[in-house]
């Protein structure tokens, strides 16, 4: 058997036993008074016996301390039926004298009383039992039984006052349990005995929901939480969630994790959500909201990453059924215990007992991822306020935890889809928005990033399908003017084209145009050329005949003169 | 022949007094038993006394609580009377003896 060892608590102060129930050492700062009585009252049903067994049960199992159980209303084979369902195995622990069950029977018309006398009897079987197994841990269950079988009052409360004092000086660590009264925290009053710490456990019923509460009343020379805290009693036993309110302390990632859809990958500075962020994905009906989780965790089991996928709305073989027809394989994560479902109406139990149940699976579980679909549902069991704070305290939780969140939301058409999440939105880092845009008798699904904190995000609408293959983004549209979708986007991208083309021809044509122009023009620059060259060998011809005709006639003229004895 | 009707036969008074230790009450307690018995039981009764505090283990088997505790055995059904017995009444009632 695995044995925690004791600790007792960080700041000085009084020692502490740890009772081993989840949640109960938290709040009480490491445990319950050592070696001194502490008081569990509350009202019939709301589970003192049970947290008394643990107490005990825990105590020989997990921290090797025998333990007594003085029960004054049950028999031992009653009490080992009732605690059987939860996994304790009593008789095996009083054969192994880890565990003694004492019956005190106390019946009123069996006892007749006929002067004075004293409750040495019970001390002795009390003493006998603690030495014979050397036990640390006591309880008695309950004291009531005592007031309502011995005759004399006066009595009995002086025993009881000698009793916890013998406890004290036993150095036991008791835990008594007592019915609540009217007016006071006991019928019987026994807080004024016992008090170095009282824990009062309480199950109310509000709005025809059931919730269990336990509140630490006092405890002296001891810091502890002062609020209420929710419980939950299931197979396990007890478990108390000691997360009221947390600080705003926990750790960030510096690692992002991918959606499942690469194109969105893109969208999110190129590499996908914030590891350990919470992400919200809204929409309208039908636009695909579970369809966008499905896809981060079917990529996320893929990577061998543990997913645990929270639905309030439909059952985990619809879901499975559901995706795999958009091309997700739900099933063999589920078969490889990757992913894990936790399908639960919520009308089930209150905000405080989901709050509970979930804390316990992810500390068991200790999922990476965590899909919430859908959080609207659970407004059937709380107003708005409720489930802000509901979430605030899961989100800071699942943050300490590293643990990256999607919650999908179903919005009402009708309204502006922003504002109606205007509550819960400021708690989401990223946020993811599905709408349906109707155009030319057609919808078709467009996304796009209202807010991404800390990472460059894209701002653009972009349209997502749906097909066997999983979800696929559509290339964007880069067109001028609006974005169209769906067909009416085919037919813009098939006029643009017509009319990139025709503008392309009509260009050819002026280029073609210019071109002939140039040729002719050039053309005609060359015949000018040409006759500027004949009319300079035409000049030169006149030139040189004209120095010859000059030539000759002075000749002639000379041959005249010498015929004619020119003197 | 006329039968003779039978004398009832003796009962045999069994009576188990629990102390714990010698106090001032268990002391009390058996000297008023002594007395009682000596009184209204003469001859049929037999006392033994249980003293807890050398074997603690009995008082798990009669269901003992209080000290001292007076249990009838014998006769049965089984009779169990606390205080140190200085209310002869009460113990005659409680003992359910008719007083001789």
């Amino acid at each position: 058997m695995k044995h925690r060892p004791l600790t007792t608590a960080a700041t000085p102060g009084i020692a502490k036993c740890p009772t081993g129930i989840r949640g109960l050492d938290e709040i009480t700062n490491g445990g319950l008074p050592k070696g001194r009585p502490t008081l569990i009252c509350g009202a019939a049903g709301c589970g003192k016996t049970l947290l008394a067994m643990e107490f005990i049960v825990r105590g020989a199992r997990e921290f090797n301390e025998p333990g007594v159980f003085m029960a004054f209303e049950e028999t031992g084979k009653e009490l080992s039926d009732n605690v059987a369902s939860l996994g304790f195995d009593l008789p095996a622990l009083i054969r192994r004298k880890k565990v003694a069950v004492d019956h005190v029977r106390v019946e009123r018309s069996e006892i007749e009383e006929t002067g004075e006398f004293d409750l040495e009897g019970l001390f002795i079987r009390l003493a006998n039992a603690i030495d014979s197994l050397g036990a640390k841990r006591v309880v008695l269950d309950s004291l009531e039984a005592l007031f309502a079988g011995l005759p004399n009052e006066a009595i009995v409360r002086a025993e009881l006052r000698r009793l916890f004092a013998w406890l004290k000086q036993k150095g036991v660590t008791a835990i008594i349990t007592g019915e609540q009264g009217e007016k006071t925290l006991t019928r019987h009053g026994l807080e004024e005995y016992i008090s170095d710490c009282v824990i009062f456990l309480d199950h109310r019923v509000t709005a025809q929901v059931a919730t269990r509460r336990v509140r630490i009343v006092k405890y002296r020379g001891s810091a502890h939480g002062t609020s209420e805290y929710p419980a939950l009693i299931d197979e396990r036993g007890l478990t108390v969630l000691s997360i009221s309110s947390l600080g705003l302390t926990y750790p960030v990632s510096t690692t992002h994790v991918s959606t499942g859809i690469p194109r969105l990958d893109a969208m999110l500075a190129g590499k996908g959500y914030w590891k350990g962020s919470s992400i919200l994905v809204s929409g309208t009906a039908g636009s695909g909201k579970s369809s966008i989780a499905a896809a981060f965790a079917d990529s996320l089991c893929a990577r061998g990453g543990r997913c645990l996928y929270w639905s309030s709305e439909e059952s985990p073989s619809q879901i499975a059924r559901n995706m795999a027809s958009i091309g997700f394989d739900l099933g063999r994560h589920v078969r490889k215990g990757l992913l894990r479902f936790h399908a639960i109406r919520p009308t089930l139990y209150g905000l405080e007992s989901h709050l509970v149940a979930l804390h316990k699976i992810v500390t068991e579980f200790r999922p990476e991822a965590l899909v919430m679909d859908p959080i609207t549902n659970l407004s059937a069991i709380g107003d708005d306020a409720e489930i802000k704070g509901m979430l605030t305290r899961v989100i800071d939780f699942l943050k300490n935890q590293s643990v990256t969140t999607i919650f999908t939301s179903l919005t009402s058409g009708g309204s502006a889809i922003e504002q109606s999440e205007v509550g819960v939105s400021s708690l989401m880092d990223t946020w993811l928005l599905l709408n349906m845009i109707q155009s030319a008798s057609e919808r078709n699904r467009v996304l796009y990033l209202l807010k991404s904190r800390g990472m460059a995000h894209s701002n653009q609408m972009r349209e997502f399908v749906l097909s066997n293959k999983g979800i696929d983004l559509v290339d964007v549209y880069v067109g001028p003017g609006a974005v169209y979708t769906g067909a009416a986007r085919l037919s813009q991208e098939a006029h643009d084209k017509t009319e990139a083309l025709v503008q392309r021809q009509a260009e050819e044509r002026r280029q073609r145009e210019l071109a002939q122009e140039s040729r002719n023009l050039q053309a005609q620059v060359a015949a000018l050329h040409t006759r500027l060259a004949n009319i300079a060998a035409e000049q030169r011809l006149a030139a040189t005949l004209e120095k010859q005709r000059a030539d000759t006639a002075q000749r002639a003229e000379a041959q005249l003169a010498r015929a004619r004895k020119a003197d | 022949m006329p039968n003779k009707p039978k004398e009832p036969p003796a009962e045999r008074w069994l009576l188990r007094l629990y102390v714990a230790g010698q106090t001032p009450k268990s002391v009390t307690a058996l000297a008023n038993l002594k007395k009682l018995c000596e009184s209204h039981l003469a001859g049929r009764y037999e006392i033994e006394v249980i003293d807890l505090l050398k074997n603690p283990k009995l008082a798990a088997g009669d269901q003992i609580l209080a000290i001292p505790t007076l249990v009838r055995k014998l006769p049965t059904p089984i009779k169990k009377i606390i205080g140190d017995l200085s209310n002869e009444t009460r113990v005659l009632v409680g003992l359910d003896v008719r007083p001789a």
